[in-house]
């Protein structure tokens, strides 16, 4: 790599498309064998940032370098060392998995046979059905080909957009297993999803929201930058504990979380225990007898909840 | 009572593939239940059959208390359906949605107009109603997918990985919409590939190779199996022989998603 320099460093990156903020001074490095998830809805941004790493567009202001190398000078030298696995389904369906593979092997200058050792423990997956169209494949099959594909060629860096977005949950879990393994090899990973759960599955995850990036940290430290205190509660008729909660002088915010409602209290100074003996009191006493109520610690998506600091507002 | 969803052994082939294996469940009126599985897990055949889109090879199953062989006109008219790839037009407007699927369900000019108004104001769409709806957020045309399918107020809704993409604050308004609508009387079924969302549901069952796994309220399965996540216990039915290899996405060979 040049000069030590981190394998991935975006500067104040900003993109416009008319009247809506793509990007807005968005900045963070890269590491090597560092394994970094962009977090956040469709719309966040996430898939205009990669193509802009990936020198498919241009930002507007701003710098990024890959490898060392800037995304607008440089783009034709980056695009050969950079494995690139686009959120879309962009395989040729009416090619079979071994032809995909060997064409994009081809278009890169290399063969399968060449890149067989690095794609193998994901490709022998999907080998038995090296002769089946790709456009026959099932979700999670179809995620292996494509990140097959994306590596074929040896690259130096991966950026992945959204690659297990429609995948069950075991070949997501799967699939994860795979980037644990390659970004432990000392290959540094960018990737996306819109899923909360999968962001602790990244050593370090940047939460964006509508162009912007509200926090750059690992996982399990996230929860450290919730401003309030944040309380599990459960019962029975949770529709209708959560309208009451919401009228409760101290509440933040009282969301559904499974089977369970997060209702966040401004009381950050008191004592979490008492806090939760006078919540409790509260719901007792508008009829909900079977609530309980304890303190817990904040996640990555009560987090991002507080952080996007829009109002709660219910729809229904 | 009647149930909203009653299935008996319901079975469905493709030549010497079953995809839907003497299935048996019941889902009671008012009820959001999650309907989980792995791809090729046998789900959307289930829910063809449930619709009244495909025939069953054998057994039976009712929806709203119509047969889903011998009625199955009367079930259509009687369900809700809301899918994440195809849902509302995005070259209509707002109120255009409104006006083609309350035309298409039956309803009278003044109901589509009242019910209509009141989609629009409850959705906060007044400023956007006449815009075309590519121009809305997605988690706002998640939300107006998700009215105009119970615009008929249907017994049962089926919902088809309703939430993809969408931030986790507009997921949560989504879920409140659902809780307000099984309040109302609607059943839910839903099926995710999130088995957070899943965590959610009154009741979820967990196909595997075309047979009904394991069914139960989330509290329940998680206790039985004694697992803190729904998900662990998905991986565990679902794949067995975790270990990765061949096998892993063996379930899917057969090519039906």
């Amino acid at each position: 790599m040049n000069g030590g320099s981190p394998p991935l460093v975006v500067q104040g990156v900003s993109k416009r498309f008319e009247e809506v903020v793509a990007l807005d001074d968005v900045s963070f490095e890269v590491a090597r064998a560092e394994l970094f998830g962009l977090v956040g809805p469709d719309g966040g941004g996430k898939t205009t940032l990669f193509r802009i790493l990936a020198t498919l567009l241009l930002p507007d202001s701003g710098s990024a370098t890959v490898l060392g190398l800037d995304v607008v000078r440089d783009m034709w030298a980056i695009r050969s060392r950079v494995g690139y696995m686009p959120g879309r389904f962009s395989l040729y369906p009416d090619l079979g998995v071994e032809e995909n593979l060997r064409f994009f092997a081809s278009v890169f200058g290399t063969t399968l046979e060449e890149g067989y050792d690095l794609i193998a423990p994901i490709y022998r997956q999907i080998e038995p059905f090296r002769d089946r169209r790709a456009g026959a494949l099932s979700g999670g099959m179809k995620q292996k080909l494509a990140l097959s594909c994306a590596l074929v060629h040896r690259p130096d860096i991966l950026f992945l957009d959204e690659p297990t977005t429609g995948v069950d949950a075991v070949s997501r879990r799967e699939f994860w297993d795979l980037l644990d393994s390659l970004r432990d090899s000392g290959l540094p990973i960018l990737v996306s999803t819109p899923y909360m759960d999968e962001a602790s599955r990244c050593d370090r995850v940047a939460l964006m929201q509508q162009g912007r990036i509200l926090a750059i940290d690992a996982p399990e430290a996230l929860g450290a930058r919730f401003p309030d205190r944040l309380f599990a509660v459960r019962g029975r008729d949770r529709y209708a504990m959560l309208q009451a909660l919401r009228g409760y002088p101290h509440a933040v915010s009282t969301f559904p979380f499974g089977e369970e409602l997060h209702y966040s209290d401004s009381r950050t100074d008191a004592d979490a225990g008492a806090t939760a003996r006078e919540v409790l009191g509260f719901l007792r006493s508008k009829g909900f007898a079977d609530a309980e109520v304890a303190p817990i610690e904040p996640g990555i998506e009560d987090t991002f909840m507080a952080l996007m600091g829009a109002p709660e507002a219910a729809a229904a | 009572m009647t149930l909203a969803i009653d299935v008996h052994e319901l079975t469905r082939r493709f030549g010497n593939f079953t995809a839907v294996d003497s299935i048996t469940f019941h889902v009671e009126e008012g009820e959001v239940f999650g309907f989980l599985g792995a791809n090729g897990a046998g789900k959307t055949t289930a829910i063809k059959m449930l619709i009244g889109l495909l025939a069953p090879t054998s057994g039976r199953a009712s929806v709203a208390g119509y047969d889903v062989l011998t009625q199955a006109e009367e079930v259509r008219r009687h369900i809700g359906y809301m899918s994440q790839r195809f849902s509302l037009y995005d070259d209509l407007t707002v109120r255009e949605n409104i006006t083609l699927y309350g035309g298409i369900y039956g309803l009278t000019d003044t109901q589509i107009r009242e019910r209509g108004d009141a989609l629009i104001r409850d959705l906060r769409l007044g400023k956007t109603a006449d815009e075309r709806v590519s121009a809305l957020p997605l988690g706002w045309k998640q939300k107006l997918a998700f009215s105009v399918a119970i615009l008929h107020q249907p017994a049962v809704v089926f919902l088809d990985e309703p939430t993809g993409g969408v931030d986790p604050i507009t997921r949560r308004q989504f879920w409140e919409m659902i809780y307000a609508a099984a309040a109302r009387g609607t059943t839910v079924f839903v099926t995710t590939h999130y088995l957070d969302e899943a965590e959610y549901c009154d009741r979820v069952s967990i196909m595997v190779d075309g047979r009904i796994a394991a069914m139960g309220t989330p509290e329940e399965l998680k206790r039985e199996h004694r697992v803190a996540t729904l998900d662990e216990l998905f991986v565990r039915l679902a794949r067995p022989d975790a270990t990765a290899g061949t096998a892993a996405d063996h379930s899917s060979a057969s090519g039906y998603e």
